[in-house]
């Protein structure tokens, strides 16, 4: 170790904070844990899960006793319903499949509880997430995929505050899920190594719609309306838009010639659009303001890769930034189910360049057709649902 | 650290400490058996309840050993509920009572029950009056003598013999007062009072019950003779010996403790004012115990103070705790009418034997750098 830090461990419960915190820890340093209570679980029977719940918030506890830190669990339940909750379900009425897990990093861990370190006086901030921080030539602070890029999750790290990269440790950027795994073991906290949910923490038996109906404004996008075609024509009823996402194919319930996918969800029309594999592929796209964290803004026609989803391998592409802030991408290969709301992620190499959501796809043109039975082939495999971290 | 937390626990004393050593070492014996070991055994416990006894102003007969304030609430308020239910199914507390009156009355409630609640005035006491307007099926108050989290006083005296008079019997939680200040079970008047030990110096584990004469009461634990037949299971013998000593000890010095420790809460709320102008001290209007402040500092949430104030080397309390252990707004503060982005600030402050002027004013300058920098930070921070 080379200096003794007072560092501040944001711990889930999972065995990756667990075993981040626990490092720290046998490294020397000062270390707090931390576990931010997102919602009430007032006596909800405790779940199986490994994330958020009672028995997760139990097990951080006992991370800090057997390694002998303090712990402490801090309610943000008001952060969490501002910054995370209520867009997810604003997202969801307004045909959009957000991606939260962005977001809670950018408003609770690197927002609501990074101004929390000086009350500690800490002076790092660490969390469990599979990234790199490495700093460019220069200095200056670079957010970068982890080394073990099966667990890589700089995808949904891409929204964390600029100022805060110079102050946060990534202690497993550099392990494999597997020497993770080992420490988790040599801590003694191998029973918790369970499977991951592919879930979001504050829906862990995944039925969102079922979570959306039950929240405030639960009845937004909840009416039944059209499926149609991408000329308008009304192939039956769907069960309300928020059922739906961009790229899905099972539970439609439509007899067609040949399998159908939604296109696109038309909120203000309480339409879902649907049409053949190949009409899913789009050769761009268009973001929200984009969050960049490079001193300047990529110039137009910068090569990058793109991510347009947590699983997705990456897509070359070339950035075309707005006057507004918006940044139009447009792909080497059409990809397939383009979907608003989830994030674009700009990778120069392992560098995370920024990353904004997505608004819309570029409509495909004639000269974009993908033709080639190859677009088909690689924009096979598109898995649209929110993916978890 | 420092240690501003005593009415959650207190140090064991070292007198306490060293008769606890010299009986777990030496006295090995069950009370209850006949050979000179087991009489041996008797007599640490028999001196201790004397000792007690001697504390509360009782008589040693009236004294029943318990593990603590939960069992003497549960065993005391079912005890006697149980024992007078021929004339009622009601029992009446306020919702500022301890956890463990709360917990004894669900106990009640299961088999039928009723529960009626006592209101609270704004500085946090149960006003005697309302006494009068409970269903005439009530055979049972509780009240407790000093807040656990205010440290307001309540008027105990005047509610025993409000409610003497229509015929109810009263169960006073003393569980935060005894050993703090004087408590007398005469003056009280009360029927049933519960202490326990290590609010004041003794070890977790024991405490008393204490029984008027002629008090209804069926005993919670039976199947043996313990206690006089008022408390099964053997005794918790380096445990009573511990509370007896404690009591012997606070009989002694209370007094002049309270009169020095009430010294140390002005001067800690008068600097706490200073460096937080704004804040608002819970209950300042009322009687309350000399070593405990219960104070609000707006715009600072408590969960927050608490940290810092730990890393700062404070041990503080605050409100309650939820499930995940998370601080929630006190419901005494609620019960106060105290609103609720006011309750969520506060934190409790509670002094004791070990305290020093010195500490007093160090955590009096902690706590203005933490305000200030908690308010910082949920200014400049998120949400």
């Amino acid at each position: 170790m080379s200096e003794r830090l007072r560092v501040l461990v944001a711990m889930s419960g999972g065995v990756d904070s667990g075993v981040a915190a626990a490092l720290l820890a046998e490294q020397g340093h000062d270390v707090t844990g931390v576990t931010l209570k997102l919602w009430c679980h007032g006596d909800a029977p405790v779940a199986s899960r490994a994330c958020c719940t009672l028995e997760a918030i139990e097990q951080a506890r006992a991370v800090a006793r057997r390694l002998g830190f303090p712990h402490f669990v801090v309610d943000a339940e008001e952060a969490f319903r501002a910054h995370v909750l209520q867009p997810f379900l604003d997202d969801y009425a307004m045909g959009r499949t957000p991606y939260p897990c962005a977001l809670c990093n950018q408003h609770l861990k690197f927002g609501d509880l990074f101004a929390r370190m000086e009350l500690l006086g800490a002076d790092r901030l660490a969390t469990g997430h599979y990234a790199r921080l490495e700093p460019l030539a220069d200095g200056t602070p670079a957010l970068r995929r982890a080394a073990d890029m099966a667990k890589d999750q700089s995808y949904a790290l891409a929204l964390t505050p600029r100022a805060a990269l110079p102050k946060l440790l990534f202690p497993l950027g550099s392990l494999t899920k597997g020497e993770v795994r080992e420490h988790g073991r040599r801590l003694g906290l191998a029973l918790w190594d369970r499977p991951e949910s592919q879930d979001l923490c504050f829906v862990p038996d995944g039925d969102y719609a079922g979570f959306i109906a039950q929240s405030p404004g639960g009845a937004r996008g909840a009416a039944p309306g059209p499926f149609e075609d991408s000329e308008g024509r009304r192939l039956g009823t769907h069960r309300g838009i928020i059922h739906y996402t961009v790229g899905q194919r099972r539970g439609l319930g439509l007899a067609a010639a040949e399998p159908l996918y939604v296109l696109a969800l038309d909120a203000a029309r309480n339409a879902v659009v649907v049409g053949p594999r190949a009409a899913l592929l789009a050769p761009g796209l268009v973001t929200a303001r984009v969050h960049w964290l490079t001193d300047v803004p990529p110039v137009d026609g910068t090569r990058v890769v793109v991510k347009i989803r947590y699983n997705h391998g990456g897509v070359d592409a070339t950035l075309h930034p707005r006057v507004d802030g918006a940044c139009e991408t447009r792909f080497e290969q059409p990809q397939a189910a383009v979907t608003p709301g989830q994030l674009a992620v700009f990778y120069d190499d392992d560098r995370v360049l920024g990353g904004a959501a997505i608004e819309h796809a570029l409509p495909a043109r004639a000269a974009d057709a993908p033709g080639s039975a190859a677009g088909v082939a690689r924009a096979a495999g598109a898995a649209p649902a929110p993916v978890t971290r | 650290m420092i240690y501003f937390d005593y009415n959650a626990s207190t140090p064991v004393r070292p007198e306490v400490v060293e008769a606890m050593r010299e009986c777990l070492t030496d006295v090995s014996a069950n009370p209850s058996s006949l050979h000179r070991g087991g009489q041996r055994a008797r007599a640490a416990v028999e001196r201790a309840r004397e000792q007690v006894a001697a504390l509360l102003y009782a008589r040693p007969d009236d004294v029943v050993f318990t593990s603590g304030g939960t069992e003497g609430d549960h065993a005391g308020l079912i005890g006697a509920a149980w024992a007078l239910e021929s004339q009622g199914r009601r029992i009446a507390f306020a919702a500022i009572e301890h956890h463990a009156v709360h917990g004894a009355a669900e106990v009640l409630a299961r088999s039928g029950f009723e529960i009626e609640h006592l209101p609270v005035l704004a500085d946090g006491w149960v006003p005697p009056a309302a006494l009068d307007v409970l269903p005439a099926d009530t055979t049972v108050i509780a009240v407790m003598l000093a807040n656990n989290e205010t440290g307001v006083l309540q008027p105990v005296a005047e509610i025993a013999r409000r409610a003497h008079g229509r015929g109810l019997r009263v169960l006073c939680d003393a569980v935060q007062a005894a050993g703090k200040i004087p408590v007398d079970f005469e003056v009280l008047g009360v029927d049933y009072l519960v202490v326990s030990g290590h609010k004041f110096g003794g070890s977790k584990g024991a405490g008393a019950l204490i029984l008027r004469p002629g008090a209804p009461f069926e005993p919670l634990f039976r199947g043996s003779g313990h206690e006089r037949g008022r408390r099964g299971g053997t005794e918790n013998v380096p445990g009573i010996v511990g509370l007896g000593l404690a009591a012997e000890l606070a009989a002694r010095e209370q007094r002049a403790e309270a009169v020095r420790l009430l010294a140390l809460r002005e001067r800690f709320e008068r600097g706490l004012r200073m460096v937080v102008p704004d804040l608002v001290v819970h209950g300042a209007r009322a009687p309350r115990l000399p070593n405990t402040v219960n104070v609000s500092f707006p715009g600072a949430r408590s969960d927050h103070l608490l940290m810092a104030l730990d890393a700062r080397g404070i041990e503080s309390s605050a409100g309650a705790a939820c499930a995940s252990g998370a601080v929630e707004p006190s419901p005494v503060l609620a019960a106060m009418g105290v609103p609720r982005e006011l309750a969520v600030c506060a934190l409790r402050f509670s002094m004791g034997r070990n305290t020093t002027e010195a500490e007093t004013d160090e955590v009096v300058a902690a706590v203005g750098e933490t305000v200030r920098v908690v308010r910082a930070a949920s200014a400049g921070g998120g949400a």
